[in-house]
């Protein structure tokens, strides 16, 4: 990855180029590779999901196509690409192509600012967590278009309920990163998982130790979850009340959209936790690696997996209860609490 | 004159939705016409008879021992009992005695079927709340009761399993083994799944206190089985009403006491099930005990010519009560048959109590009534 990174950073001098040509190419080339990234991450993510539901309902999951069925989402990948273009008579055209292609992108363009492997991102913006607040919630616009846009009624709830869910969820979201923001007193990503770095074992200084941001993070994550639609928070796609929810008449390569864009916002939400409360790269015995940086999104990643094929899913009115009578209150304590902390503590 | 349309003020209005029949959580092909002022339900009819497929009428067209197939297709989640129902029908009506080995092989096949019955409303319910994996936990046990069952009949859901005057084939020693090998682990089984689901914090929270049936209504409906024993109406044919070899046996009336929320919640008929499963277990063990040596089938005529009666037979299915009424007029087929569904009773209450719900709570209510669509439109 080091490797890859000198050489996009290299390439446009290599080729003798220099202003917006070079920048442009730069931004290409680090947008291809951004793509190619989630992808990858998608496809394994939804493999991994397979395999470990499997285990957990004694099965044994994909085996046919390739090794264990390692190609299996591949081969769904394309059919689903080869599948009829199909947008039905009553819907509301545009709504219906551009929705998806919103909320990929929402997802997608979070990812300009996250650190892909140690000390380096695409763009190593500093605010970069407002950033990544604010991206997020193109996705809730593209559902909302997608549920209105279907001209079906259950497409209507399920858009009715991400917007409640998604304006609220938003909201903890934001104030549990504060608490980790306030302690290292930076809005970058790599910044704030540089912060992190020292102390005993190189894991003392990790932003989760801290008590308020101990229970921040257990928060962050439940939020996140919220966020990207999963069970026990599935709400807007809950397939047992809505049948899909928002995307219950998508098919093909836009329904593919949606699902490459649920797997690419649990990583960014995996990662943003491992990167604001787990230290990122930062590691027992003195290590520094982007793997372990990795491996703690993977750890988390398969958390949310666990939880989803444990819990039963909520109702809506829990949900919100959860959020606003829960949640919040307990971030904006937190907040304070870290403000006590640094006042008493660091000065 | 041409009057000026006037711009109405903006206002909202109830949205009529079709839930079904192609809807996952109708258990089948039930319709229900919501009502709904935003995520709550004004009104919800249920509309059936997407399945009808003039049961009655062939019952009428058909011998007596041709129609054992048909009762297989009513509660094909529960054939057996069904069979057993209409089979203790025709005997009543003909005045057949039945071995004691036979009525010993019906209660340990319809027990295990109560036991698969359950399941499957346990995992569905799960489903219906969006617990995906004790579904599969659930129809893993429920395969190893369809072998058993599969040793016995050769079938694996419509068993025709049942005869006037007994069962098809003699019980198999390797079916008892079969049977005490699935009772040994399955307690533990029962055990974890309720751990990972019926103490679950977030399936209590949408189950208790939703959908509550109080006693009197749930009489007033006519509704039986699990459905009315959760409201904390102590009546089971198998005690109340003893028939076959149950006044032997021993064992328990699980009834509702609202253990997580109000008596007669969702939590409750679920909690029931599970407990009538215990039960169950408890039966066969007594009936694997107790098995005696002898016919498996009563000496029957080819073709029976009941005299000419009328009998109202009703027997403790694992949804309720299934009944017969059949008059004969000496032929080879019954003058008139009625069934009574218990699915059907009991899903009449759905539009009463679905009133002011959210749409979320009525999902988890119809799937907390466990109905099998098959027997509600016959």
């Amino acid at each position: 990855m080091d490797f890859l990174m000198n050489a996009m950073q290299s390439l446009p001098a290599s080729m003798q180029l220099s202003g917006p040509l070079a920048w442009t190419i730069t931004a290409l080339v680090a947008a291809g590779v951004t793509m190619g990234v989630v992808s990858l991450v998608a496809l394994l993510a939804v493999y991994a999901e397979r395999k470990v539901s499997a285990d957990m309902q004694a099965r044994v999951g994909p085996m046919h196509v390739g090794w264990h069925g390692i190609l299996q989402t591949t081969a769904d990948a394309i059919k689903l690409m080869l599948k009829e273009d199909l947008v039905p008579a009553m819907a509301d055209k545009w709504l219906f192509i551009t929705a998806p292609l919103l909320v990929f992108g929402g997802a997608f363009i979070g990812w300009a600012v996250l650190p892909l492997c140690k000390g380096w991102a695409p763009v190593d913006l500093n605010i970069g967590v407002v950033y990544l607040l604010a991206t997020s919630s193109l996705v809730a616009l593209g559902i909302i278009m997608a549920g209105w846009g279907s001209h079906n009624k259950w497409s209507l709830y399920g858009a009715m309920r991400t917007a409640a869910q998604f304006l609220s969820y938003e909201i903890p979201t934001a104030l549990h990163l504060l608490p980790a923001i306030l302690l290292a007193g930076s809005l970058n990503l790599t910044a704030l998982a540089n912060s992190q770095a020292g102390g005993m074992g190189n894991m003392a200084n990790w932003a989760i130790w801290n008590p308020f941001c101990f229970l921040s993070f257990f928060c962050y994550f439940i939020s996140g979850l919220a966020e990207t639609n999963r069970v026990p928070f599935d709400l807007p796609e809950s397939e047992s009340e809505l049948v899909a929810g928002f995307h219950v008449e998508y098919s093909g390569m836009r329904f593919a959209f949606f699902f490459l864009a649920e797997y690419a916002e649990l990583f960014l939400v995996s990662a943003i936790a491992s990167l604001v409360f787990l230290g990122g790269w930062n590691g027992p015995f003195g290590l520094e690696s982007s793997f372990l940086y990795l491996a703690k999104v993977l750890v988390m990643m398969f958390v949310a997996i666990w939880l989803r094929w444990t819990l039963p899913r909520f109702r809506i009115d829990q949900l919100m209860g959860l959020c606003w009578k829960f949640l919040i209150p307990l971030g904006l304590i937190n907040i304070l609490g870290v403000g006590f902390w640094i006042y008493y503590f660091r000065t | 004159m041409v009057i000026p349309a006037q711009p109405k003020p903006l206002q909202g209005e109830p949205m009529v939705i079709y839930m079904g029949p192609q809807h996952p959580s109708t258990h089948g092909v039930l319709q229900v016409e919501l009502h709904t002022d935003g995520e709550i339900v004004n009104r919800a009819i249920p509309r059936i008879g997407f399945l009808h497929r003039c049961k009655e009428k062939i019952g009428e067209s058909v011998p007596y021992d041709a129609y054992v197939p048909y009762t297989d297709r009513m509660d094909y989640l529960a054939a057996m009992n069904t069979n057993w129902a209409w089979a203790s029908a025709v005997e009543k009506l003909a005045a057949i005695e039945v071995p004691e080995r036979a009525e010993y092989i019906r209660v340990y096949v319809a027990e295990f079927n109560r036991i698969a019955s359950h399941l499957v409303a346990l995992a569905t319910y799960g489903l219906d709340l969006g617990a995906w994996t004790p579904l599969l936990h659930a129809f893993r046990e429920r395969e190893s009761v369809l072998d058993i069952l599969e040793e016995l009949s050769g079938g694996r859901l419509c068993f025709g399993y049942m005869r006037i005057g007994g069962v098809a084939n003699d019980i198999t020693p390797r079916s008892i083994e079969m049977g005490k090998a699935f009772l040994k682990q399955f307690r533990a089984k029962l055990d974890s799944l309720n751990e990972l689901l019926s103490f679950n914090h977030i399936f209590i929270r949408r189950a208790a206190n939703i959908g509550v049936i109080p006693g009197e209504q749930a009489i007033a409906y006519g509704m039986t089985g699990p459905m009315l024993r959760a409201s904390g109406v102590d009546w089971d044919m198998r005690r109340d009403e003893p028939y076959s070899i149950y006044p032997k046996l021993n064992f328990d009336v699980p009834v509702g006491q609202g253990l997580k929320g109000k008596t007669g919640d969702n939590w409750d008929r679920y909690w029931v099930r599970v407990q009538e499963m215990y039960e169950s277990m408890k039966i066969l063990e007594q009936v694997i005990d107790g098995l005696p040596e002898g016919e498996f089938r009563a000496k029957v005529p080819a073709i029976l010519r009941p005299p000419a009666a009328e009998v109202y037979c009703r027997q403790e299915c694992p949804r309720g009560e299934v009944a017969f009424y059949l008059i004969s007029d000496g032929g080879k087929t019954p003058y008139r048959m009625k069934v009574r569904g218990p699915s059907f009773c009991n899903l009449s209450i759905l539009e009463t109590i679905s009133k002011d719900m959210l749409i979320a709570d009525l999902v988890s209510t119809l799937g907390s009534f466990d109905i099998v669509m098959g027997e509600v439109d016959r």
